[in-house]
């Protein structure tokens, strides 16, 4: 492969966004597995023709689709997801326990260093993982069976592990964020976790500074420099900098902080970039302007980015999994949302394009590149 | 003995199954009579992609949003291992797997 491979999931299928190193034309090639649900598609480092897909709907269930020459073609691998032992109750939306259920896989992290080793994040909220190229999944219960596990509750769209982040240099530390239970760390390759949400503090719960019970929405992190984590909370931009043992709020002058995606610059580790919208109520771009914002600071201090973006009328939300950087210099930065445009910038944020409209709604988007 | 069932899938299911049209199973009648169950193991065993997208792998039950129909009956509620209907057995009907209507 050459140039930059976008890989975008839709509430009706995916599409593979192609171009080469100048990032300014580009070729759409789908739908795949039309009419499917397709929360996330994801390639792996080790062999860029190697994706995954993560293909389900309410009729039909999950299926996970494999291709291995980069997209041309795919084949189905294994889709049974069974959790481990006793599946034991979390809290349900009125209240009451309700056993865990497995109903999709929301995000898919392909190992760095092997093509066919693959973790997934499941609703309801649980930890799988592949070894042999997803021909079978097992789940890593420790995560699930956290002894704050049976308080649990989902949020609006769910309760599911809906980021997987993996210390490149230490594979063994993970970070896991569940949607409504907050940041989980563990330091031996998913056996065990320990909550990490010391600072955030959310005031849709009973106890604001809560150790588990947070609507976070993203966390992402420079691989470069893993302790320190940025996060898209329900409200709230917030920063870590010792891998997730306290955070601390960052959203300075942005005009909103709630949002859902948040991703980091492939080269600066201080550079970030959100995307506010309205509120938790309203969820779209405040004045109807749709604004990228990056901060170059580490957080604290925020510049709209607007140039090639809609100003008037829109009325989109770019959802948690939608946003994404690819290696290339300078970095390009991606993003999808609700009304079904992706939007390329190959300056870092500073002008934009749409790289493709009016595709289904864009639930995640992931980028391959190879200067 | 077998005794073929001819099925007939959605059109996802078709496509996640390779198939273009009705599918053929040969399922094994030497016990008894053909059983939904019977038929769903046949048939995920000759389409494996098919497993988990008609039963839930966890309880092996029907999916909710899954019909079974048959010579203008719905079978949907019959216990998976009632005899299918002697049209169906002798092949003069097919069996249906219906994707319920519901959802945008």
């Amino acid at each position: 492969m050459t140039g930059v491979r976008v890989l975008v999931g839709t509430a009706k299928g995916g599409f593979i966004i192609e171009s080469d190193g100048k990032r300014s034309d580009w070729k759409v090639e789908g739908p795949l597995f039309g009419g499917w649900e397709v929360y996330h598609m994801a390639g792996s480092p080790a062999d860029p023709s190697r994706l995954y897909a993560s293909q389900s709907t309410g009729w039909f269930g999950q299926v996970i689709q494999r291709s291995d020459d980069g997209g041309r073609s795919w084949a189905p691998v294994g889709n049974q997801f069974l959790y481990d032992g006793d599946t034991g109750t979390h809290l349900w939306y009125d209240g009451t326990p309700r056993p865990w259920q497995f109903a999709r896989v929301w995000h898919l992290e392909p190992s760095a260093d092997d093509p066919d080793s693959v973790y997934a994040g499941v609703e309801d909220a649980a930890l799988f993982q592949t070894t042999d190229g997803g021909a079978n999944w097992s789940e890593l219960p420790g995560l699930r069976t956290h002894r704050s596990g049976p308080s649990w509750q989902p949020g609006a769209g769910g309760m599911a592990v809906h980021t997987i982040l993996i210390d490149p240099a230490r594979p063994e530390q993970m970070h896991v964020a569940i949607s409504a239970a907050g940041v989980f760390r563990s330091d031996d390759s998913g056996a065990t976790w320990r909550p990490a949400n010391k600072g955030l503090r959310s005031g849709g719960i009973p106890d604001e500074d809560a150790e588990v019970g947070h609507c976070v929405h993203r966390i992402a992190r420079h691989p470069a420099r893993p302790d320190v984590l940025f996060m898209q909370k329900h409200w709230d931009v917030m920063r870590s900098d010792d891998g997730g043992d306290s955070w601390y709020e960052i959203s300075g002058d942005l005009p909103t902080d709630f949002g859902f995606p948040i991703a980091v610059h492939a080269h600066e580790p201080d550079t970030v970039y959100v995307v506010p919208i309205t509120s938790d109520s309203e969820h779209y771009p405040p004045d109807a302007r749709l604004r990228v914002y990056r901060s170059r600071t580490g957080g604290g201090e925020w510049e709209p980015l607007t140039a090639g973006l809609p100003q008037q009328n829109c009325y989109v939300n770019v959802l948690r999994d939608a946003m994404a950087v690819d290696g290339l210099d300078p970095c390009g930065v991606y993003f999808g949302t609700t009304g079904g445009q992706v939007y390329a910038s190959a300056d870092a944020g500073d002008t934009w394009q749409p790289i493709v409209r009016d595709l289904p709604r864009v639930l995640s988007v992931e980028v391959q590149a190879r200067p | 003995m077998t005794c073929v069932i001819r099925v007939v899938l959605p059109h996802h299911l078709r496509n996640l199954a390779g198939v273009s049209h009705e599918v053929r199973l040969a399922v094994d009648d030497d016990a008894g009579p053909a059983t939904q169950a019977a038929v769903m193991d046949a048939l995920e065993t000759a389409y494996p992609p098919l497993r988990g997208t008609i039963r839930d792998p966890a309880t092996m039950r029907r999916r909710p949003f899954i019909r079974f129909y048959a010579g203008g009956d719905d079978l949907s509620h019959d216990p998976p291992e009632a005899p299918l209907p002697d049209p169906v057995l002798a092949g003069a009907e097919p069996f249906c797997v219906v994707g319920a209507m519901a959802g945008g």
